[in-house]
């Protein structure tokens, strides 16, 4: 199985990514965000960084750059796609999932190992979790503050379009705690902790995060 | 063109808050309230066409889930 890891200008965890997608079994393939060629990838994986800096705002110029075009179509197709941290926010600026992340509501970057709650365990990347199932992978941002209207947020509650929700304090004042959405057809996740830096005992909290890479594989065989 | 671009009211904007906080540190009691925007300045080679402007500042200088734009067309 080949997965994309996408790398524009200011990505810095492409490398991770790609890692992590190496040690549960599948085939890293490193897409470049001015190219618009997927290379058949059978999904992707938009890594965590500062694409173009954060200027305008986290995510907006990535979101429209050439390769995410493709990213876009291929994703309304069935494409499994993630978007960690930076990623998330460039998924949200694409529109292929709802919401928006914006400042820390204390104004703070917050580092730290975070439990998640696994709400939903039957989308492309969270099959190999359980419901209910609590994981601690680390969090990282200065920007992860997941919001929208209430209107939407009841919506996206109403059609089990929470992924994840943190536990054990909200690091950023997200909204409802959440800490991670999917599209409908459970196929788009992003979330802003990182589950590419939980894949190794060496080197994270735990290898809890290594769940949404063999998930993939699974949910792709299965396509 | 000006295009101004403000986060929605129910929207809290945490920035804005700590510069409200440093005003009255500062004893600007007066100040009630702080909401921080972004300015933009476009210019535009021949007659500006309002609806590709207006298209501009909706869809990419800002985000229409967290903010509102504000056109200022140049008056002739």
């Amino acid at each position: 199985m080949r997965i994309g890891v996408i790398t524009f200008p200011g990505s810095l965890d492409d490398v991770d990514a790609a890692r992590a997608v190496r040690l549960a079994g599948g085939e890293p393939v490193a897409l470049w965000h001015a190219d618009h060629d997927l290379q058949g990838v059978d999904a992707v994986v938009l890594p965590g960084g500062f694409s173009y800096g954060d200027y305008l705002r986290a995510g907006a110029i990535a979101a429209r750059s050439p390769l995410m075009q493709d990213v876009v179509a291929a994703a309304h197709g069935g494409l499994p796609v993630l978007g960690i941290c930076n990623g998330f926010q460039v998924l949200c600026e694409s529109g292929l999932l709802p919401g928006a992340l914006t400042r820390n509501s204390h104004l703070h970057f917050r580092n730290r190992d975070q439990v998640l709650v696994v709400e939903r365990a039957d989308t492309a990347w969270t099959q190999d979790y359980e419901a209910g199932q609590r994981i601690v992978i680390p969090v990282k941002n200065g920007e992860g503050r997941y919001v929208a209207a209430d209107a939407d947020l009841d919506r996206l509650e109403g059609e089990g379009r929470v992924v994840f929700r943190y536990a054990g304090g909200n690091p950023n004042g997200s909204s409802r705690d959440i800490a991670g959405v999917t599209s409908e057809n459970g196929r788009v996740v992003g979330l802003m902790p990182h589950p590419e830096h939980a894949v190794e005992d060496l080197t994270g909290p735990s290898t809890d995060g290594l769940g949404f890479f063999t998930s993939v594989l699974k949910a792709v065989v299965n396509a | 063109m000006v295009v101004d671009v403000v986060l929605k009211p129910e929207i809290s904007d945490p920035q804005g808050q700590a510069v409200l906080g440093a005003l009255g540190r500062l004893g600007h009691d007066s100040v009630r309230s702080v909401r921080q925007g972004k300015h933009f300045v476009l210019e535009v080679d021949g007659t500006p066409d309002e609806a590709e402007l207006k298209q501009i500042a909706e869809t990419l200088l800002a985000n229409p889930v967290i903010e509102d734009v504000e056109l200022h067309l140049p008056k002739d």
